[in-house]
């Protein structure tokens, strides 16, 4: 397999990969505090199974997975459970996220390790829904889930991805050097559970030693069917459906995973992971992270998760004096980090401190001339002017036209604008947009459906209301007397109602004598147009009450007929 | 850190790819085009500023981007050098005001702000604006820079047939009416200008070969557009000889090369997608030769690319490229 394709657009940054790709991957002495955040993975947060004050070895699951797509989450060494709350965590929103604060008890005592290996496939799948393993590569989906028989047919093609392409990240690089061998057994097992042929390993030219490594380990006569494909340095080579291309000519649909093309892909520290947690039984607990930039010592480090960035960042010497800013992950896709209390979590894979030099502060921002150079750079051949006129404008249903959700957000657009226009943003913006008009949207169509069910009921009940009073009249009717009858019967009745009408007729009396004093003295046209309202009025009272009269005697009428 | 060139940067970049082209001008045609380059600019920026005063935007940025710049030097070049001042003022008014500014400034314009004063000055003083001087080697009197600015600014008036001569393309549509034929006229070399210009115009192509170099703009519209000259002038060539010049001829003459590498290819008012962009400076260049060849005016690139400009958004909207992951280009009217 040595032919490879060429996906639209793309870009060379510069690579800063030599900062901190040079030194082997260290250790961190163990810490008092880790603070490991539930939700470090995509999908749900795991449920914490453990209480506070409760005693934890290494590797104990301390979060359970929540049903559909979750990952457990493990204790990273042996101590107490301090506190199970709210902690400033990497994420892009800079909130802070549920956490399960373990103080060691300097130990590090591991639970009991699990069985030797396991060859049964299903005792291997098993096995990993309780590990915590998730994407390392940043994209953090559940691992298990991948693998998991029955979601799709057998893929026949496993590609591990080592592309590294962002700039400044080295800790995929340093793995592949340092790990080689580890990595080819993971991909192997990943092989067997998910039933691939063929397993290619993308990476960047950029990384000869790695290159040179798992070349190294694939040279057996059992990994005869492992190809290590250089791919060309060129970002963003390392997304998924880009590397497919890249690999396979095999274009991924819109909307779907590299599944659909008979691709199933994996990060290299992923496979890594997973050979641990097969072959010795440890959950994901610690990971590579890369700490570069404006540090003094710039390097990778096995960081065990929830340590804090800020002891990272000290181990490397701590920050210089030039530096401004942290960035979680490299220099494209990566976020500000809101604070240095911030523990690692499966997704951090680089800590770059930002100095002035390599990061100088945003240049003025300039109205889009139209120059086409972000949609010769977008690798899925979008045309990111025309959608930033149209998220400028608000006319979201156009920017959607333009294929918005097809934007992989990989920043290639903003790099290569001349106008230095945050096109990224903009299409953020926009795609949290039109997620909120459709969320508004789906809650006004509940809401008339709602309203519209209540009409429909109200009207209901009247009608059964009515239904009901007219069987109750009936029957009244029917066991009632002739009316020919009635005087005679309720004498009481007939005296109520000489009393009735004698108030009445005093009330009539009385609301003739007061006469409105402001009708006093009128001129003679006036008093001839009250007088004249008058007569309308009580022409109207009149016809008002023929009507119930009529109306009652009609009601009444059938009771007459049927009477006799 | 961006390897990209800045706005700034890109406008520079065609300032010096001009550079060559107006250098011949000045030493083949006198000096009178500075003369007519800095009372653009200097007209170009005073409206701009003015314009962006009275739209509250700063002025460093807009005013340093360099754009105007561009748009006065193209203007400048397309008109005849000697004018009296204020048909460059009123020019750079349309450029700046109207094409530019009245569409929402730096970006928005729909046509070519540099063809936009230039269309308004030719259709509103044909007479002025179709003398143009001759070839200092040829001209019976080359006028100095001292008669430039007493043409320019104190209205003087020379003899006009003592520095001026008619462009090729005007003394073709001359002899045409005349009766001669044309093959016969360029044989025998009876359109004098012709080799001077051929210079300047050879120099604006070397400038826009360095444009290419430097990816300040793509292929497609400059062999698009030259190829739709070539092609249009070639058949009407091959059908009635007699009466039309050849491709070569068309790919010399007026705007020919400047409109290809520099007037067509503002980013900004044409065409962006790649197919596009073919379409739009394809049909630029056939509308261009059919101007040449049947319309009143002599020279056709800029009524050709004010067109296509106008038809450039529907050009887009019908070209999309195929996004990566989808079976087909999206069209209007489909399901977004």
């Amino acid at each position: 397999m040595t032919a490879l394709f060429n996906f639209p657009g793309g870009i060379h940054p510069p690579e800063h990969k030599t900062e901190s790709n040079g030194t082997p991957i260290r250790a961190l002495p163990l810490l008092p505090h880790y603070v490991v955040p539930l939700s470090q993975h995509l999908g749900k947060p795991a449920k914490p199974c453990v209480s506070v004050g409760e005693r934890v070895s290494g590797g104990q699951m301390i979060g359970t997975p929540e049903a559909g797509v979750s990952a457990a989450i493990h204790a990273p060494t042996s101590g107490r459970v301090s506190a199970i709350e709210a902690r400033p965590i990497a994420h892009s929103s800079g909130l802070n996220g549920l956490c399960i604060v373990i103080d060691s008890d300097g130990e590090d005592a591991s639970i009991t390790t699990l069985p030797p290996p396991h060859e049964d496939r299903e005792a291997q799948l098993a096995r990993l829904r309780t590990m915590g393993l998730a994407g390392l590569g940043g994209a953090v989906f559940p691992t298990h889930i991948k693998l998991a028989p029955g979601r799709h047919e057998n893929w026949p093609l496993l590609i591990l991805n080592g592309a590294e392409c962002e700039p400044w990240i080295t800790c995929d690089d340093r793995l592949m050097r340092e790990h080689a061998e580890a990595i080819l057994d993971g991909a192997q097992l990943i092989q067997n559970l998910i039933g691939a042929g063929q397993i290619l390993v993308g990476i960047e030219a950029n990384k000869p030693e790695a290159i040179a490594a798992l070349r190294h380990a694939a040279d057996t006569a059992s990994r005869s069917h492992i190809t290590i494909c250089p791919v060309p340095t060129l970002y963003p080579m390392g997304g998924g459906k880009q590397l497919t291309y890249a690999l396979t000519g095999r274009t991924t649909p819109s909307g779907g995973r590299t599944t659909d093309v008979g691709v199933q892909m994996f990060n290299v520290g992923t496979a890594y992971a997973l050979q641990r947690a097969i072959r010795h039984g440890e959950p994901l607990t610690r990971r590579i992270v890369t700490v570069t930039g404006a540090v003094n010592t710039p390097g990778n480090y096995e960081a065990r998760i929830g340590t804090p960035i800020a002891a990272l960042i000290a181990a490397a010497g701590g920050r210089t004096s030039a530096a401004h800013g942290t960035l979680i992950g490299g220099p494209m896709m990566g976020f500000d980090l809101a604070s240095d209390e911030a523990p690692v979590s499966k997704m951090v894979n680089c800590i770059l401190v930002k100095d002035s030099q390599n990061f100088p502060p945003p240049a003025q921002v300039l109205p889009c001339i139209r120059c086409g150079a972000c949609a010769r750079a977008c690798p899925v051949s979008l045309q990111p002017f025309e959608m930033h006129w149209y998220a400028r404008a608000h006319d979201f249903g156009k920017v959607q036209s333009f294929k918005l959700f097809d934007c992989i957000e990989c920043g290639c657009c903003d790099y290569v604008c001349p106008s230095h226009i945050p096109l990224v943003s903009f299409f953020r913006y926009a795609k949290s947009e039109i997620w909120a008009r459709e969320q508004e949207k789906d809650a006004a169509d509940r809401a008339r459906v709602r309203h519209e069910f209540r009409s429909f009921r109200l009207e209901r009940e009247k009608m059964e209301k009515a239904a009901k009073h007219a069987a109750a009249a009936k029957a009244k009717t029917e066991s009632a007397p002739t009316p020919a009858a009635m005087p005679a019967a309720d004498p009481e009745a007939t005296r109520k109602k000489a009393i009735l009408a004698a108030a009445m007729a005093r009330a009539t009396e009385a609301r003739k004598a007061i006469v409105p004093k402001n009708t006093e003295g009128l001129p003679a046209d006036k008093v001839r147009e009250i007088s004249e309202i008058e007569s309308r009025r009580a022409s109207l009272l009149q016809s008002v009450h023929d009507s119930i009269v009529k109306e009652e005697e009609e009601e009444s009428s059938p009771a007459q007929k049927e009477a006799p | 850190m961006s390897p990209t060139p800045s706005v700034t940067r890109i406008m520079t970049q065609v300032l010096w790819a001009l550079l060559p082209g107006i250098a011949a001008h000045v030493w083949l045609f006198g000096p009178a085009l500075l003369f007519s380059l800095v009372l653009c600019a200097s007209f170009g920026l005073l409206f701009e500023a003015a314009l962006l005063k009275a739209r509250h935007y700063p002025l460093r940025p807009f005013l340093g981007d360099g754009t105007t710049l561009v748009t006065a030097a193209l203007l400048a070049l397309a008109l005849p050098t000697l004018l009296p001042w204020w048909l460059y003022a009123v020019g750079m008014l349309f450029a700046t005001v109207v094409g530019k500014h009245l569409y929402g400034g730096l970006g928005q314009n729909t046509f070519n702000p540099a063809m936009l004063g230039f269309a308004v000055l030719i259709v509103s003083f044909p007479a002025q604006i179709n003398v143009w001087p001759a070839p200092a080697a040829l001209a019976a009197y080359s006028p100095s820079l001292g008669d430039a600015y007493d043409m320019i600014f104190a209205g003087a008036r020379l003899p006009i047939d003592a520095f001026s001569a008619a462009t090729p393309l005007d003394s073709l549509k001359t002899h045409l009416r005349a009766g001669h034929e044309a093959s016969s006229l360029i044989a025998a070399q009876s359109i004098p200008t012709l080799q001077a210009r051929d210079l300047v115009a050879l120099l604006y192509l070397l400038g826009g070969l360095y444009l290419l170099a430097r990816r300040i703009i793509t292929w497609h519209i400059p062999v698009a557009f030259l190829g739709g000259i070539a092609l249009t002038s070639g058949v009407l060539y091959g059908l009635d000889p007699a009466h039309q010049a050849g491709p070569f001829f068309h790919l010399l003459v007026g705007g020919t090369l400047l409109g290809a590498f520099f007037i067509a290819t503002d980013p900004v008012s044409a065409a962006n997608t790649p197919v596009g962009k073919l379409l739009y400076a394809g049909l630029a260049g056939l509308i261009t030769v059919l101007i040449r060849s049947f319309g009143s005016f002599p020279d056709g690139v800029a009524f050709a690319i004010l067109l296509m400009n106008s038809a450039a958004p529907l050009i887009d909207a019908y070209t999309q490229p195929r996004v990566f992951g989808h079976r087909r280009r999206h069209l209007p009217g489909d399901k977004p």
